[in-house]
């Protein structure tokens, strides 16, 4: 280790390393650059791509409504590319980079196709917002045909898919020459495990991704006559709903990641969490299906084999998570001495450091606001009376912002310190961040899934009809619920712009660490006995009392909101 | 840890613990149970999308509703003065989404089923009946065949919920249900 320490560098693209002062673990400096460029340039996706939403946000609020309308829709198409596809692509990057050169232990497989995947990424995302910023390219994040963008803008999509693909090459490649030189023992860590999960699921969307957009960006200038609408969102919807299960495979590989290293949480068993991955890898790719449940040309059963994941097994999945990674907190929490009552162990979890209450946050967010109406809105009835309408942002924004953005910004809390070995500063705003962000993206769900359920149309500049031909008028609650959100949608800006402050002024400004200062804080707390932990898994079969509380309230919840909307459904007009 | 590989090697042999078990049985139920619900509710719920579809083109579905319109006229409504056609009962009725409406308004009659059919002549839009909140896509050059029985008289909004350009929020029709003459 210490020999590697003082390697000499090979140059820009040369692999030397360093020995990490807190984890031991030997560091690639080429990973290294990388994910701290690919964070970085993810962070100003996020920054650029949030203020737009908050915009969008001010404008549903009726009593603001504050762009015109081509300006609405122009920034609500670069919102959705900015935030859901690049800040959270680049930080993905990030994550397969760290979760395969840096957990094991290995340099990274060819670093110059590494940079040259990250310049494609770049210069794909600039030249798509471009496009968009130009105002030709108003089509919305899904951009259906035959509705036509400029061709630049599909030919952004295209550079950044091809240049993340070079990226997930790199990781496979990484993988392999940690096989090769033997640079950890045994199987992949899980939270590798969950980082391929990811890349496999990557390489599916992006293939569904080209598939289309090629054809497409042919069509925009003229070399192909006609693209037929369906086939178009079949495919699409293979890349623009798979890509959300990279996310979430990312941030469950995230969540076993934070957990193991502020708690010294173990899984409670290998076996069921690798098995939970491999449901993703199997089935999430059948939830384009999610997308076509209400339109024509496509038969029930395919629908409900498709909507479901074949027996809602990518489902189960995600279950086996929700109930694994918090059992796994409270058996290393128990472990470590916080064994009084059911919920001691919970109550004394560090609270106060953002990286856990970013990734409690998430978890909680992610499974009872984003999951449940996850699984009712992709139910082939049940989305007759919700597509379309603001009860999908309202689910979406509890997965991937909730979920996803919380559980990346959790992390980052982490990997600032580790990687970029910054002190963080402001710490008592980074304390706060994830409660104020949690708190407004909480509530963007909830109003926006309000005002669905009272018919809302999403992607709607103004839901008075104050220049339509024909009058109607939504119920009074559901402008209510545009204003709370409004509301919900600046306590959330606040909260992502303090994350933003924190993390920017900490790389750019921020002290280094010293071993004083390590010793003194340390990013990752000793957990005292972490030789029990590991034994406190699966061979103790350890009692659970919190964690079985947690999972009944969240299946209780699960079932009763599953047949409230089968009572809603069943008094619309029969129709058949 | 989760972040190192496992310490047993051969860690597929571990036993599960019971909590485990438990759990990854009731969700599997409940798996079932759910889907079970999508598959019954096509034999006992009165709510299920039809599987009737054609090719069709936007000419051709256009000829077909302006015959509709010819022969059903009864009055014109709104601003702009849409037909307003009175279909007889259980027969064809037909509304089209074109940039920026839906043409033309339907009036129904209470617990008369009709077969509604939805296309669009140019982009795709999105038919959402409100304020029941019934909301469907609607594509070009396929015609949607639902068979629709409203049970409720009143005065029901056809809003675009689907994005179909800068005119998308001023897209609104309208379906009237009347008691039987």
């Amino acid at each position: 280790m210490a020999v590697d320490a003082q390697a000499p560098s090979r140059g820009f693209l040369g692999a030397s390393f360093r020995t990490c002062p807190e984890t031991g673990l030997k560091v690639c400096s080429q990973a290294e650059a990388l994910i701290k460029v690919n964070a970085v340039v993810a962070v100003v996706f996020l920054a650029v791509g949030g203020f737009f939403g908050l915009l969008v946000a001010l404008t549903r609020w009726p009593a603001v409504h504050l762009l015109p309308a081509d300006w609405f829709y122009l920034l609500l198409t670069a919102h959705g590319a900015d935030v859901l596809l690049f800040w959270i692509v680049f930080f993905e990057v990030a994550v397969l980079y760290f979760a395969s050169a840096i957990i094991l232990n290995c340099r990274l497989a060819a670093p110059k196709f590494a940079w040259l995947a990250f310049v494609l990424m770049v210069v794909g995302a600039v030249l798509a917002n471009v496009a968009v910023l130009q105002g030709e390219s108003s089509v919305m994040f899904t951009s259906y045909v035959p509705m036509q963008a400029a061709p630049h803008f599909y030919l952004g999509l295209i550079v950044f898919a091809v240049g993340t693909l070079i990226a997930v090459c790199c990781f496979f490649g990484t993988l392999v020459i940690a096989r090769e030189e033997r640079s950890y023992e045994g199987s992949v860590p899980l939270v590798t495990f969950g980082a391929i999960t990811a890349a496999i699921i990557a390489v599916f969307t992006l293939a569904s991704g080209a598939i289309i957009l090629i054809p497409t960006f042919l069509w925009s200038i003229g070399y192909i006559s006609h693209i037929d609408p369906l086939m178009y969102k079949i495919i699409w919807w293979g890349m623009g709903h798979a890509s959300q299960q990279i996310n979430v495979s990312a941030q469950v590989a995230i969540w076993y990641a934070v957990a193991a290293m502020l708690l010294g949480a173990k899984p409670l068993s290998e076996k069921v969490s690798r098995m939970a991955f491999l449901m993703y890898i199997l089935f999430l790719q059948l939830a384009s299906a999610h997308h076509l449940l209400v339109e024509p040309g496509v038969s029930s059963e395919w629908k409900i084999f498709n909507t479901s994941y074949a027996l809602y097994l990518a489902v189960l999945g995600s279950m086996i998570h929700g109930m694994s990674i918090p059992g796994a907190m409270e058996a290393a929490q128990r472990r470590n001495g916080f064994n009084n009552g059911i919920f001691e162990w919970l109550r004394k979890a560090p609270w106060g450091n953002p990286a856990f209450s970013g990734t409690m946050l998430s978890i909680v967010i992610f499974g009872f606001l984003g999951g449940i109406t996850g699984v009712i809105m992709g139910t082939e009835q049940l989305n007759l009376i919700m597509h379309n309408t603001l009860y999908v942002p309202g689910h979406f924004h509890a997965t991937v912002v909730g979920g996803t953005t919380l559980a990346f910004m959790a992390i980052t809390y982490l990997l600032v310190p580790l990687i970029f070995r910054k002190e963080i500063m402001f710490k008592k705003i980074a304390q706060w961040q994830p409660y104020v962000f949690g708190a407004g993206i909480s509530g963007i769900s909830l109003f926006m899934m309000g005002a669905g359920t009272l018919g809302v149309a999403r992607r709607h500049w103004d839901i008075g009809f104050s220049d339509a031909a024909m009058s109607f008028d939504y119920p009074a609650t559901a402008f209510l619920m545009m204003g709370l959100n409004g509301i919900s949608a600046i306590c959330a800006a606040v909260g992502g712009l303090m994350f933003v402050l924190v993390v920017v002024c900490s790389v750019f400004f921020g002290k280094a660490r010293t071993p004083e200062s390590i010793a003194a804080s340390p990013t990752l707390p000793s957990t005292g006995s972490a030789e029990t932990v590991t034994t406190y898994g699966s061979e103790a079969h350890p009692k659970l009392p919190g964690t079985v509380v947690l999972v009944a309230v969240f299946f209780v919840a699960f079932v009763l909101y599953y047949y409230v909307n089968w009572k809603y459904l069943s008094e619309v007009w029969p129709l058949s | 840890m989760a972040i190192s590989p496992p310490e047993n090697k051969l860690w597929w042999k571990e036993p599960m613990s019971g909590i485990e078990i438990t759990w990854v049985g009731i969700a599997f139920l409940w798996g079932l149970v759910m889907f079970g619900t999508m598959v019954g509710w096509h034999f006992v719920g009165k709510q299920n999308l039809s599987n009737e579809t054609y090719r069709t083109t936007p000419d051709a579905f256009a000829d077909k509703v302006e015959a509709m319109v010819e022969r059903f006229q009864v009055r014109e409504e709104g601003d702009t003065g849409v037909p307003v056609v009175h279909p007889t009962p259980g027969s064809d009725v037909y509304m089209l989404g074109r940039l920026w409406e839906w043409w033309p308004v339907l009036e129904l009659e209470k617990d008369q089923t009709y077969r509604l059919h939805l296309s669009s002549t140019d982009w795709q839009h999105g038919f959402s009946l409100q304020p029941q909140n019934i909301n469907i896509q609607v594509h070009p050059g396929y015609d949607f065949v639902l068979t629709i029985t409203p049970d409720k008289a009143g005065e029901y909004a056809v809003v675009c919920n689907e994005f179909c350009g800068i005119g998308h929020h001023t897209m609104v029709g309208k379906i009237h249900v009347v008691d039987k003459k």
